[in-house]
């Protein structure tokens, strides 16, 4: 498994866990009345018939809201038509994420962490609806049963709707411990349910934190530093205050806040601000810089991850030893909805409406700064346009700014909107790093050495969940360099934390997005290098625990019919196998040189993510994973001018994926009984030294710099 | 100033900065929200709307320059091509985080009313300026593809 999940479950550590709420917590019955039947804090009954799940995890386009509806819908045995979904509000106590402990969503891990809860208040509610016609009927509970959301006991003729039992439904005792479905009784999971938010997201009206307007609203906009670490030393506001709509300017921590009437006007004012930067704990390195800092500490080697064997000696003894140094660049996530939140404040607390992906910290941070009991802030998740982990920071650094903007204004509603410039200026990247290798062959070509270096800066270093290092390495640096799958006799894994002022975050698939490149291309080269067929090479070492590993490789291979790196016609194959986040995915890209660059043709996925609930969702997001994945690695660099100035701030300069850049995807996903693993993240890993591996095909080089095709 | 024009039918007169951009004129004071804030630099589509039947960038469009002029936005997207592109969009399944699909909808329905019988490429290279960050393109294209078949029949 990646590293990542035992690590945020260290979230775990003196917090009371899930509370899986099947049994009806006093506030909520509250909410129960004649009209609404409300079994737990998930589900909501209407005399309308409709059955509402309150979703503990954000959606923002991964699937959540139709997948953990889906789970409750089977287990109610309810027609999937008269299923709705919603965020559920901050509520740790009801609705925190069992492998986190708090309540928040990252780590791939809403549906592993959902699969038990949302199932058992599933098969709750519907015990609770047998049990109202039971007794409504006078008739025993074993002979009833329900289908497609219809209740029905057979020998008297009765039969009823989940709207028209509510009622009698609220009298029902929750079971402690309900039956749950058998794997061969799901009629939904497994099915291609209809994805619930396409409708309003094809229309035009579902709800983003940017279309949220409240009555008096302010916008703001925020004049940040230029420089990472930088801060506000005077300002002069007349010329903004002149601009039209522009109400005030107040100095925040962050920056200086341009209130205004509308976002035109916030924008023109923050434009026309004129503003002196103290730079005394300003980053002011260029990234070529740091970088050449960083490949030194690779070098040299950090403190031990991970060693088997006896590696210095397997080298002297190896017949041939290669290395490499691979150098990542700093990225944005670059969602297509710039970070945004609404908060109105008022005397006794405040209300939020924002794309919250941790909302237990969120709401503490906000509270905090107003000077309110945690409970008084109220947040509403919006469906949110992207975050590919931007709006998880452990600092909740997007919401301190908004609660620090309001706090300088007073009572009354705003939006803090970020530009574009904003966004990809505004730091928190993946982080810059260096992987330097070294592989040991014998005289028959098999790997008897093993040398990842690898150096970067640390994700929780600095930040309040810096208790989860432990002995020095942040598992988050190197997941996917460590517990590989194959046997590596003598091996050895470093970590080098770097440090500088440039805020980093996880960025879809964390670590795995540089170790997986540097693990699979290398490897691949030495099996080159070895004379082994790069897809029989891997199975060959593959240890005999990764099964699940081996039967994703052999199904790629099937489904792209290999037959080794030579697809004819210019095309060369590349191969690659990553696990991450408990799922575990290998691909084969076709690729051509297209006037010096990669042009990828079609992409063949093989994918074991347990048991898949719903099979269009997942190949819906490892094709957008892919896309990820092969956007940086083609494209995507953030780069720090000489002064520390970043160098790209819109779209122009970081150049994403296009769709006439995108390949032909085809997916398989293993049949499995295991419980379902996330499916956000490990499509993402893997695309890269795919690509890379077939450009070694081509051209005889790995791309040893990423982007591909650098500016 | 005073500047009008109509927006999904309506006659609209919007007394405000000249320059500002029709983007923030749509969703700001008419409050359609459909239409989406990206990039502000005309490089993503997020904020495409028809001006006059024409695919446009709102975003980059001065509010000034569309005086009398045609505006449909999302919210009042109508015709054969719209309704082929929205089911297609639907049946598929394109959207994700469903930012940039007002945006992808409003340029597929556009180019779908100026071409018959496109080719693969010619969809992909259509879609082209419309970014998406959920990396939908194999759904657009597919979606796009439907929708052509389905006008044809």
């Amino acid at each position: 498994m990646g590293e990542l999940k035992p690590t945020r479950r260290a979230f775990l550590a003196g917090s009371a866990g899930l509370v899986l709420a099947v049994s009806l917590p006093r506030r909520l019955r509250a909410q129960s009345n004649a009209q609404t039947f409300v079994p737990n804090a998930f589900i909501r009954v209407a005399p309308d018939n409709t059955v509402t799940v309150l979703v503990k995890h954000i959606e923002f386009g991964q699937g959540t809201w139709t997948g953990l509806t889906t789970m409750v819908a089977d287990e109610m045995d309810a027609d999937w038509t008269q299923m709705r979904a919603e965020h559920a509000p901050a509520d740790a106590s009801l609705y925190a994420n069992a492998l986190f402990g708090i309540q928040g969503t990252g780590g791939s891990t809403a549906t592993p962490s959902s699969w038990m809860p949302m199932r058992q208040a599933g098969a709750a509610a519907r015990a609770m609806l047998v049990d109202a016609a039971a007794r409504t009927w006078d008739v025993p509970a074993g002979e009833i049963t329900v289908s497609n959301g219809v209740v029905s006991h057979v020998g008297s003729g009765q039969s009823a709707s989940f709207g028209d039992l509510a009622t009698a439904a609220a009298d029902s005792t929750a079971p402690a411990e309900p039956t749950l479905k058998t794997s061969d009784q799901f009629t939904l999971i497994g099915k291609n349910v209809a994805r619930i938010e396409v409708p309003q997201k094809t229309n035009g009206t579902a709800q983003f934190t940017i279309d949220v307007f409240r009555d008096g609203m302010q916008t703001v906009a925020v004049a940040h530093p230029p420089k990472f670490g930088a801060t506000v030393g005077s300002f002069d506001a007349t010329a903004a205050l002149q601009v039209s709509g522009v109400n005030k300017v107040e100095q925040i921590p962050s920056g200086v806040a341009v209130y205004a009437d509308d976002t035109w006007a916030a924008f023109q004012g923050r434009d026309a601000l004129d503003i002196t930067w103290d730079d005394a704990n300003a980053e002011l390195r260029s990234t070529e810089q740091i970088m050449t800092t960083w490949a030194t500490a690779a070098r040299d080697g950090g403190l031990t991850a991970e060693e088997t064997g006896d590696l210095d000696a397997a080298m002297a003894d190896a017949a041939q030893v290669i290395e490499a140094e691979y150098r990542f660049p700093y990225l944005a996530h670059a969602s297509m909805e710039p970070l945004d939140a609404v908060i109105e404040v008022r005397e006794d607390g405040a209300e939020v409406w924002t794309g919250s992906q941790i909302p237990t910290t969120d709401q503490a941070t906000i509270a905090g700064i107003l000077g309110f009991e945690p409970p008084n802030v109220t947040i509403n998740t919006m469906l949110t346009g992207g975050s590919f982990g931007r709006r998880a920071q452990p600092d909740n650094q997007f919401v301190a700014e908004l609660a620090a903007a309001a706090k300088a204004s007073g009572p009354g509603n705003y939006k803090l909107q970020w530009s574009r410039e904003d966004d990809m200026t505004g730091g928190y990247y993946r982080p810059l790093t260096v992987h330097y290798m070294q592989g040991g062959l014998d005289a028959d070509g098999n790997i008897v050495g093993w040398r990842n270096n690898v150096a970067t800066q640390s994700i929780l270093k600095g930040s309040p969940f810096e208790a989860m290092i432990e002995g020095g390495i942040d598992a988050t640096s190197i997941e996917g360099s460590t517990r590989m799958p194959y046997v590596l006799p003598n091996s050895k894994v470093t970590l080098a934390t770097m440090d500088s002022r440039v805020p980093v975050l996880w960025w879809r698939s964390v670590g795995h997005t540089h170790t997986a490149y540097a693990t699979e291309t290398f490897l691949d080269e030495l099996l080159e290098k070895g004379g082994k067929d790069r897809v029989q090479g891997r199975l060959d070492i593959l240890s005999g625990d990764a099964g699940r590993d081996r039967a994703v490789l052999e199904r790629v291979a099937e489904i792209s019919g290999w037959q080794g790196v030579d697809a004819g016609n210019g095309i060369a194959r590349g191969v690659a196998l990553h696990e991450s986040f408990n799922s575990y995915v290998a691909m084969v890209a076709d690729v051509s040189d297209d006037g010096g660059q990669p042009r990828v043709h079609k992409v063949w996925v093989a994918v074991d993510c347990g048991i898949a609930i719903n099979p269009s969702i997942i190949e819906a997001q490892v094709a957008g994973a892919i896309g990820y994945g092969l956007s940086a690695a083609m494209f995507e660099e953030i780069t720090l001018l000489d002064g520390g100035m970043v160098d790209q701030a819109n779209y122009d300069l970081y150049r994403i994926l296009r769709n006439t850049e995108m390949p032909e995807i085809e997916v398989s996903i293993m049949d499995s009984s295991a419980d379902p693993t996330g499916i956000g993240e490990p499509g993402t890993p893997p695309i890269a030294p795919a690509v890379g591996n077939a450009w070694r095909a081509l051209t005889g080089e790995t791309p040893k710099r990423l982007p591909f095709v650098r500016a | 100033m005073s500047i009008s024009f109509t927006v999904n039918g309506t006659p609209r007169t919007t007394d405000t900065d000249p320059a500002k951009p029709l983007l923030w004129v749509i969703r700001d004071e008419l409050k359609l929200t459909g239409t989406k804030y990206g990039c502000g630099v005309a490089q993503c589509g997020a904020c495409t709307v028809m001006i006059d039947g024409v695919a446009s960038r709102s975003c980059v469009t001065p509010v000034d320059s569309v005086e009398g002029a045609e505006i449909t936005t999302i919210e009042g997207l109508s015709g054969p091509e719209a309704a082929a592109v929205q089911a297609a969009w639907t049946e598929i399944e394109v959207p994700q985080c469903g930012y940039c699909q007002s945006g992808q909808i409003m340029t597929a329905t556009s180019f779908l009313t100026e071409t018959q019988n496109p080719t693969d490429e010619d969809i992909a290279f259509a879609m082209d300026g419309n970014l998406c960050r959920c990396a939908t393109y194999t759904r657009i294209r597919a979606a796009v593809r439907k929708a052509a078949d389905s006008l044809e029949a």
